[in-house]
């Protein structure tokens, strides 16, 4: 029998919404491929996370626990994997292309001496896959030669797992050398923020050059966000120029997003910005220049100052929710 | 400390990439070509490693035709001491890419490997962690800082991961791949495109290194995205509202 390995991250001892996608990917895979879906939660304590894991109809989960797995770190997390995929007669190996993703699947890959895709939107019955390149300017039909493939999927791309019947959880021992355990956590600092995940927002306002300083994405942009209870994205030039973090940034080299709402405030509409919300289910443009691009790509576009309209939108906001 | 740097010869990235008709590949005539922009910011921090040491050798390895040459001496012009082009005529995947690399590094001992974290024509980010995997060398993605350790044995990165920044440490040797933040490229000077004419292009046939370079990942074929249909202009935000609320009931 051929299984379908799903990596899933757990964060504070719990899966966060962007695993229960890699899970949902993994049994889209199955029910076009066959196999039936495992997911691996590894950590030093992963008792919480695993049982929660097992609550989503996979066939089985295995938890793996050992000190050397307590943070996230690419070179044991690689040979633990490793050993999974071998241990359980994998074929395909699924994770989401979160900052995690992106930086242990690769690892495993090689690993295994195996090709792997990246960024993959759908499975197809015939065992090809679809993956964006060029910036989402073109869409790529890919095969993966190998016996085990491995897959980062698109967390826009595939829904959340839904709740389903209960899994077993297995205890798995692995073994980890010195040359597994080279690199070493030091800290971590995470954004704080009272409002929505950038990736997991329904609402993400995001702000370009046009906003002209860091000051008037507080002045102008935050009290929409605030209103709306949106996520605060930003444009890659916003980013370059300094404005605000590059964790803000949306587009080909930053986060792939696709809320039910996204308001593009003062940006242009590069190509690799378009590359990270396009998808977005409504697309509002607000920006000064009516031949800006990303007009070409909103379901509604206001040709104005946004100085002027920004203030207005968030005071229409407000009245509407009263 | 000796730096290799890896250099993609890339798009443009402010040229528009149609697909051609037949879906074999992308238009290639009149595109410009330029160093894989994460790669520029991997050049610039091992240059400002060498700068910051007083001393060092910082080296350049291309892969593809002779026509990479010209990325390489932008490279050179930046300030690279060396380049190493890998001669080859097929598209590689990066499993290939990176067991290239691999022998490549061997060759050279670099203590320290720095990549782009991603190239911005296959959008893979996935070359730089197969090599660290393949060298069983440690692995800094998406960096935005790097600290080398006073007896340069050790370095310690900051990343830039979901939720803020991460920060690893490990012994070299390792390797780093470059995000956005990291640093600004500089731009090659007069003097420096001067000298870098001079400099040494090494040249070698990647069929002469014994990999096994026979692709895993294949493209069938290229499509453009399906186009979204042109949206509605409104006036006002109070028209903006509106339709938000009645028409896509979002708000």
């Amino acid at each position: 029998m051929e299984n379908i390995l799903v990596f899933a991250e757990t964060q504070k001892g719990s899966v966060p919404k962007s695993s229960l996608i890699a899970i949902q990917a993994g049994q889209d895979a199955a029910s076009k491929l066959g196999g039936d879906v495992l997911v691996a939660v590894l950590g030093s304590d992963t008792a919480a996370a695993a049982q929660e894991a097992a609550g989503y109809g996979a066939a089985k989960v295995l938890a793996v626990n050992d000190a050397a797995l307590e943070n996230y770190l690419a070179d044991a997390y690689a040979a633990t994997l490793e050993q999974l995929v071998q241990a359980n007669d994998v074929t395909l190996v699924v994770a989401t292309a979160t900052a995690v993703g992106k930086d242990l699947l690769p690892r495993v890959a090689a690993r295994l001496g195996v090709g792997m895709a990246s960024d993959v939107v759908s499975f197809h019955d015939d065992g090809t896959l679809q993956r964006p390149m060029y910036a989402g300017n073109t869409l790529a039909t890919v095969t993966l030669a190998d016996a085990v493939k491995v897959v980062s999927v698109r967390s826009t791309a595939f829904d959340a797992a839904q709740p389903g019947e209960q899994s077993a959880v297995e205890q798995v021992r692995v073994s980890l050398d010195a040359d597994a355990t080279k690199m070493q956590f030091v800290e971590f600092h995470e954004t704080k923020s009272d409002r929505p995940n950038l990736t997991e927002a329904s609402i993400v306002v995001s702000g370009g050059r046009g906003l002209k300083s860091g000051e008037n994405f507080t002045a102008y942009l935050e009290p929409l966000v605030n209103e709306l209870n949106a996520a605060m994205g930003a444009s890659r030039a916003a980013v370059d120029a300094g404005f605000v973090p590059n964790d803000l940034q949306v587009g080909q080299t930053g986060k792939v997003v696709a809320p039910e709402l996204y308001i593009a405030v003062g940006i242009s509409g590069a190509i690799q910005h378009l590359a990270g919300m396009k998808d977005s289910k409504v697309i509002v443009a607000l920006n000064k220049d009516p031949d800006a691009p990303i007009f070409n790509v909103a379901d509604y576009g206001l040709v104005a100052d946004l100085f002027k309209v920004v203030p207005e939108l968030t005071e229409a906001v407000k009245k509407a929710k009263e | 400390m000796k730096v290799l740097v890896t250099v993609k010869r890339v798009p443009d990235p402010e040229t528009t990439i149609r697909v051609k008709s037949d879906g074999s590949g992308i238009e290639t005539d009149n595109i410009k070509y330029v160093i894989n922009p994460f790669d520029e910011i991997a050049l610039e921090e091992a240059l400002r490693i060498k700068e910051k040491l007083g001393s060092g050798e910082v080296v350049l390895v291309s892969i593809g035709d002779s026509v990479v040459t010209e990325q390489l001496r932008t490279g050179l012009a930046m300030g690279a001491d060396r380049a190493i082009l890998v001669g080859c005529d097929q598209d590689l995947d990066s499993l290939a890419v990176a067991r290239v690399l691999a022998k490549i590094v061997e060759e050279e001992s670099p203590q320290l490997v720095l990549m782009g974290k991603q190239a911005i024509d296959d959008d893979a980010s996935q070359a730089g962690q197969m090599l660290a995997a393949l060298l069983g060398w440690p692995q800094a993605t998406f960096a935005s800082e790097v600290v080398l350790s006073d007896d340069q044995q050790a370095v310690k990165v900051t990343r830039e991961v979901d939720g803020g920044l991460e920060t690893i440490g490990f012994a070299l040797p390792g390797l780093i791949t470059s995000d956005l933040r990291l640093n600004e490229p500089r731009y090659a000077s007069l003097p420096g495109i001067m000298k870098a004419r001079k400099k040494e292009i090494k040249q070698i046939a990647a069929a002469d290194l014994g990999v096994d370079m026979r692709p895993r990942l294949t493209i069938n074929s290229l499509e453009p995205p399906t186009q979204k249909e042109a949206g509605k202009k409104v006036e006002t935000v109070a028209e903006l509202i509106g339709l938000l609320h009645d028409e896509a009931k979002v708000i």
